[in-house]
């Protein structure tokens, strides 16, 4: 799984860090996401894609296949 | 709607308090773009689809310019209330200077800031639990603690003292009423609110502090872009409008639902690792969130294969696309380990609720110092004998009387 976050887009809901905290983070001045892991362990691909699915601002993409 | 049909009026009533209007359903299915008349008697368009309200949410073409002339009046107050209120003139609404201003507000509202608050909303939560508890039941768990806990909160995180909670909960009441306060009682608070607000600004731009207010102060200043006084107004009326009844009203609801049917409370008394994903699913099953979100075009745009003339006023209910059969597998059933969830409860798109998180944490927390405290905790009353409150944007219920 390969994960991409697009910043524009981002609207600091902060439910990715919530759900999968080893994978997204928020910039310390505006709450804008910050991608920790683009390649993410197997065992967190349910959470990060449970965090894409649920984005207000579907700024997080995944491709199942990388 | 076929010409001759009755339009319908809006907000849609429903025969309980923790059950949706069965219009709801029909409208989704036969009519996901209706004609509705609103309380002022001025017509607009609802839209109860999740793939449409999700559209419209997203997408800036849908404006938030209600003040515009010939944009659908909500309410019979001359104000139009909330949505029309000075907050919505003075903060930017759109665009860069929104960003902007909602970027500065963001940092206080992110994941882990709210992870480091958790400690002191138990406290708070305890603190309330206590003194419910000193009383002796029944008890309105919505005065003891609902109503309480997000204005102590918001409270603390504007750096007002604990001694003007209680005026800060009679005005946030009071500006977002619909039709239960007069026209006069609206302006009064707001009065006393800007004039309260005045001095509290003055006092934490002479001497900062480390709350909200006093920060966007000082970086605003640092940045070079001065945030006058009416914004700062706007902003703590904003958090404290957009912050308080909303979760208190949603704590009230989220108990209900999940002691209307008690086996719901047991299998969290058995599973406590369910609160996070019940939270989400009590959000998204809010039959009664209040008005929903208004939007206002400029253009032409389609939904859902219906052209809407520029001019028009949609308003979008998230808590009927939250129930839409084709996005949620048995929608109207109460699953608490329902995942993903991605309910429309916080709006979508660039405008989505800056307090989400915050609102998720305090949700998360009342439920677990519930079921930690009281797990013998049931409703008082018949599920169906609870009551709305009426006139307000944001919707709950009147009391929610408990015994434990």
């Amino acid at each position: 799984m390969k994960v991409s976050v697009d910043e524009a887009k981002c609207c600091g809901a902060g439910q990715c860090v919530l759900l999968a905290p080893e994978v997204f983070d928020q910039r310390e001045d505006d709450g804008i996401v910050v991608l920790l892991d683009e390649t993410p362990a197997e065992h967190l691909h349910d959470v990060v894609r449970e965090a894409a699915s649920v984005c207000p601002a579907a700024a997080i993409e995944l491709s199942e296949n990388a | 709607m076929s010409q001759g049909e009755q339009v319908l009026s809006y907000p849609i009533p429903s025969r309980t308090a923790l059950e949706p209007p069965e219009e709801w359903a029909q409208l989704r299915q036969q009519c996901p773009v209706a004609r509705v008349s609103l309380p002022s008697g001025d017509e607009a368009t609802l839209i109860t689809r999740y793939a449409d309200v999700k559209q419209v949410l997203s997408d800036p073409r849908f404006t938030r310019a209600l003040n515009a002339d010939d944009a659908a009046r909500i309410s019979t107050n001359e104000s139009g209330g909330v949505f029309n209120s000075e907050m919505a003139t003075v903060l930017p609404q759109s665009g860069e200077g929104h960003q902007l201003w909602r970027r500065m507000i963001s940092k206080w509202f992110t994941a882990k800031r709210m992870m480091a608050l958790r400690p002191r909303i138990e406290a708070m939560a305890d603190q309330l639990i206590d003194e419910m508890v000193r009383k002796g039941h029944p008890a309105d768990l919505k005065a003891s603690l609902g109503f309480p806990l997000p204005v102590w909160v918001i409270c603390d995180m504007l750096g007002v003292p604990e001694a003007d909670r209680d005026r800060f909960s009679h005005w946030s009441d009071a500006l977002l009423n619909l039709t239960r306060f007069s026209q006069a009682e609206v302006d009064a608070a707001q009065a006393e609110f800007a004039r309260y607000m005045a001095g509290h600004i003055a006092a934490k731009r002479a001497e900062p502090g480390d709350d909200l207010l006093s920060v966007l102060i000082t970086d605003t200043d640092a940045a070079g872009a001065h945030m006058p006084d009416a914004g700062l107004v706007a902003t703590g009326q904003g958090l404290l409008m957009a912050g308080h009844e909303t979760t208190a009203n949603m704590i009230g609801k989220m108990v209900a639902m999940l002691l209307a049917d008690r086996g719901r409370w047991e299998q969290l008394l058995a599973n406590p690792a369910l609160v996070r994903t019940a939270v989400e699913e009590a959000l998204r099953l809010d039959a009664n969130p209040g008005f929903g979100m208004p939007r206002y075009i400029t253009e032409e745009v389609e939904v859902a294969g219906t052209v809407l003339p520029r001019g028009t006023t949609v308003v979008c209910s998230m808590a009927s696309a939250n129930r839409d059969e084709t996005v949620f597998d048995h929608a109207e059933d109460m699953d608490l380990g329902r995942s993903p969830n991605p309910h429309l409860a916080f709006g979508a798109g660039a405008h989505s609720c800056l307090g989400q998180a915050l609102a998720r944490t305090e949700l998360q927390v009342v439920l677990e110092v519930l079921l930690r405290r009281l797990p013998t905790l049931e409703l008082a009353v018949p599920a169906d004998e609870l009551r709305r409150v009426e006139g307000l944007v944001v919707g709950g219920l009147r009391e929610v009387p408990v015994r434990w």
